[in-house]
């Protein structure tokens, strides 16, 4: 397991990195039960390498310039942004059966969506609040949905995902369609009630949930040390017979891998199971965030020696893949952006007429 | 071509800052994630990064400007390939202006004359009513509790989607017995137990529902449901609106609603305000058994998310009940349960029961109430109780509940501005004291609405 993006000012009780303490919890902790397999770092192929390294740019880029249409003013109020934290999203989606599974998220909710691959245009134009966007301009950057794609949301409300995931999840199993639900949280949600009441309720009925942590060390600007009892998150389920993987969110190749033993896990009936990537954004928790909680230098060491990108260029450069076709990807993907913003710029705002329409469905 | 770097907008209010520090030089190679300046906003100083590569060819507002409008042009960046000396500044730049619709083709639905006006509910004839009960249908005496079993029951019967789940629901038969006797019929699968756990399984049914089951969930009593209010309202009564209309939440939230007896102030609470509050959920408050089997089963079926607010005290009243096999009745329609041209009582729940003693004394002095049962507080049946004030022009509302931003005040300003000319009288509230229920018996019994105060108040509209 590689090295996870640690702070310098952290001073964790265990290093994470350290693979007796991230994958073998101590005898006395987790006495007989079934374990998840070992999870191996997924032998990608070139074209698969080609499209993680798609998707991720495509994530950074769209996040970088929802940032500056936000500083244009095009975008308000919250936006959260996924830059740095490409890897967990485009690892863990790439294992999914998009015809059954489900997939909800909370309100850092852009990168999950093109990694789920919907339309960047209609997200934009969301973000910007117009007819044209994926909520038709109602929901904005917290709030988007694809029922289609079986993406729901999108939440706002910090923790509220899990016991809703949960509820997907029931619902799969209820109708026994064989599909699971992929429920994301970050280190900050960790620490909600609710969480740990759908923990029981998940366990407890064995429902098909793979409850994904985002540790993305920071909890707007509260570092997981400074917040939590339990810092090593993935053996937050500990307690309800859930078990935890801590995975290097950091590698696309090893979150995919977790995916797999995680799917495989769910797939065969054994209730759900718990994966903490441990990742780093690296931008403010939102827009307005001057980020005063960590030091520039933390956050460019992770850029400089972490970073999720260039390590599939790194991948695809051994798999002989040359500069030539990853920078004809680059400038695909710079194509796409400048459509999707000039399509959020140019398209209408929803007509007045929408402020009392989709309030209540049937008429009364 | 030269990018153009404009003063950013850096929190949701920001509108100007002071460009507090560059950090960069004319001339200067800059990447990606490079700091260029120091802005001071409304809240903090926030450091302005870089997005693109390039030189920066011209700093167009010096370090110590204050108030520089977002959207102002600041620097000139020349991408790679371009020479920084030769970029010109821009004329007089401002952000995009965003295209207003007015300017544009409109989408394809045709706009509102001024656009923003609530739709109108449909009037008279269009307006659904109480399905025709057949001549010579049996009436069977049904307790409220056995109306309410037997509409989950035949629901579940007809689609398989429809589930129950809540707390002692299933091998306990329910803490009221309102559940009694579905595990047997519907096994474990579709009738849950769940653990002490209301906002987690408030949250695990609204996502069942969000995944296209049809959840009832029962609480022990709605005052538990005070933990789980924010699924009810933010996860539940929200999605529809921001999604755009496309994820659904059919949901029924249902238990006991309401003062109960001798069970204090934590214990004895009407929710129905608070939830009619939200647009984006229905709210329902039943008082008699048909009416609690006929909106049950609408509120099973209907698309919408439903908080169906019963009352502990009701359970055990009998009443008749149309013996049909699919006896539903319309949403958001009030019911006249008495007629009369004096005064209008209005009332939901267990208040239409007081209002109906009171009506009873009241005729005994000559005085004939006309009594409405709202049965819907959201969306509520303005036309109904605007129709009763037009004949009788003096109106008491009937609450067992806090007075203050109730449902008593909601017909209050119903009246005021749309049946203003027909007011003989100001309309009064006769609600329950303004207090936490208290436990002794004498400061309960104080506490609660009851028939006396109705009358009194009636009279009082009726200046006799």
């Amino acid at each position: 397991m590689a090295k996870a993006p640690a702070s310098k000012k952290r001073a964790p009780r265990k290093s994470p990195a350290k693979k007796s303490t991230a994958r073998k919890p101590a005898a006395k902790t987790a006495p007989e039960r079934e374990r998840p397999a070992e999870p191996k770092r997924h032998k990608a192929t070139k074209d698969e390498l080609l499209e993680y390294y798609r998707q991720m740019l495509l994530i950074r880029r769209f996040e970088e310039k929802a940032g500056q249409l936000y500083g244009l003013g095009l975008i308000g109020g919250f936006c959260h942004l996924y830059i740095g934290q490409e890897a967990v999203a485009v690892g863990l989606q790439s294992a999914l059966d998009g015809d059954k599974d489900s997939v909800i998220t909370g309100y850092r909710d852009h990168g999950h969506m093109l990694a789920y691959g919907l339309d960047p245009k209609v997200i934009m134009a969301e973000l910007t609040g117009r007819a044209a966007g994926i909520a038709e301009g109602k929901g904005g950057s917290m709030h988007m949905f694809s029922v289609e794609h079986r993406f729901y949301g999108g939440h706002g409300i910090v923790g509220a995902q899990v016991p809703l995931g949960t509820g997907l999840a029931f619902a799969h199993k209820y109708r026994e369609d064989g599909g699971c639900c992929l429920a994301y949280f970050g280190d900050g949600a960790a620490n909600q009630g609710q969480v740990y009441e759908a923990f029981n309720m998940a366990e407890l009925w064995k429902l098909p949930i793979i409850f994904v942590i985002e540790n993305n060390q920071y909890a707007m600007g509260t570092s997981v040390n400074r917040s939590s009892a339990e810092d090593q998150l993935y053996r937050r389920g500990e307690s309800f017979r859930i078990p935890g993987l801590q995975i290097n969110g950091m590698d696309v190749l090893e979150v995919r891998g977790a995916a797999t033993v995680a799917l495989d896990w769910v797939r065969s009936g054994k209730g759900p199971i718990l994966l903490e990537l441990k990742t780093y954004r690296y931008r403010g928790h939102s827009m307005s965030d001057p980020a005063k909680y960590r030091s520039r230098e933390e956050v460019q060491s992770v850029r400089e020696k972490s970073d999720p990108i260039e390590a599939v260029k790194k991948e695809l450069e051994a798999a002989g893949v040359s500069a030539d076709e990853m920078k004809a990807t680059d400038k695909e993907i710079k194509t796409i952006i400048a459509e999707a913003a000039d399509f959020a710029e140019s398209s209408p705002e929803p007509d007045p007429s929408e402020l009392y329409t989709d309030v209540l469905v049937e008429q009364y | 071509m030269a990018i153009e770097l404009k003063m950013p907008a850096l929190s949701p209010t920001m509108e100007e800052g002071t460009l507090a520090k560059w950090l960069v030089s004319e001339g200067d190679e800059i990447s990606a994630g490079d700091i260029m300046a120091e802005i001071e906003t409304d809240k903090a100083t926030m450091e302005f990064e870089a997005v693109d590569e390039g030189v920066l060819a011209k700093i167009l507002v010096p370090e110590g400007t204050d108030d520089v409008q977002v959207g102002t042009v600041i620097a000139m960046l020349a991408e790679e390939g371009e020479d920084a000396d030769a970029v010109e500044a821009p004329a007089a730049s401002d952000a995009p202006p965003v295209p207003k619709p007015a300017e544009m083709e409109a989408p394809q639905r045709e706009p509102a004359d001024d656009g923003i006006v609530p739709p109108a509910r449909p009037e008279g004839s269009a307006r659904p009513s109480d399905p025709e009960v057949p001549e010579g249908t049996e009436m069977v005496l049904l307790t409220v509790r056995e109306a309410l079993r037997d509409a989950m029951a035949e629901e579940m019967r007809a689609d398989d989607r429809v589930f129950v789940m809540g707390e002692e629901v299933a091998e306990y038969q329910g803490a009221y017995k309102v559940t009694q006797g579905l595990l047997d019929e519907f096994g474990a699968r579709r009738v849950i137990d769940t653990p002490i756990t209301e906002y987690g399984f408030a949250g695990v049914g609204t996502g069942a529902a969000m995944g296209g089951l049809r959840p009832i969930v029962e609480f022990m009593t709605f005052n538990f449901a005070m933990q789980a209010i924010d699924h009810i309202v933010n996860s539940a009564g929200k999605t529809n609106y921001m999604s755009g209309g496309q994820m659904r939440c059919p949901i029924v939230f249902r238990g006991p609603n309401g003062a109960a007896s001798r069970v204090a102030a934590q214990h004895s609470q009407n929710y129905g305000p608070w939830y009619a509050s939200v647009p984006g959920l229905v709210v329902i408050a039943p008082y008699s058994a048909a009416d609690a089997k006929g909106l049950l089963k609408s509120a099973i079926r209907t698309i919408d998310p439903v908080v169906f607010l019963e009352n502990e005290l009701l359970y055990g009243q009998s009443f008749d009940v149309p013996d049909l096999d699919d006896y539903a009745l319309p949403i958001g329609k009030a019911r006249t349960v008495r007629s009369g041209n004096d005064v209008s009582i209005v009332s939901y729940s267990i208040g239409v029961g007081i209002a109906l003693q009171a009506a009873d004394k009241l005729a005994e002095e000559g005085i004939e109430a006309d009594v409405i049962d709202l049965r819907t507080l959201r969306p509520l049946d303005k036309a109904a109780v605007l129709e009763s004030l037009s004949r009788t022009n003096r109106m008491v509302v009937v609450e067992e509940g806090w007075p203050v931003c109730s449902i008593a005040s909601e017909i209050v300003t119903i009246c005021m501005e749309d049946g203003f000319d027909d007011l003989d009288a100001p309309v009064m509230r006769v609600t329950n004291e303004d207090v936490p229920m208290p436990y002794a018996a004498n400061l309960e019994k104080l506490a609660l609405v009851d028939a006396d105060k109705v009358v009194a108040a009636a009279k009082a509209v009726s200046y006799r």
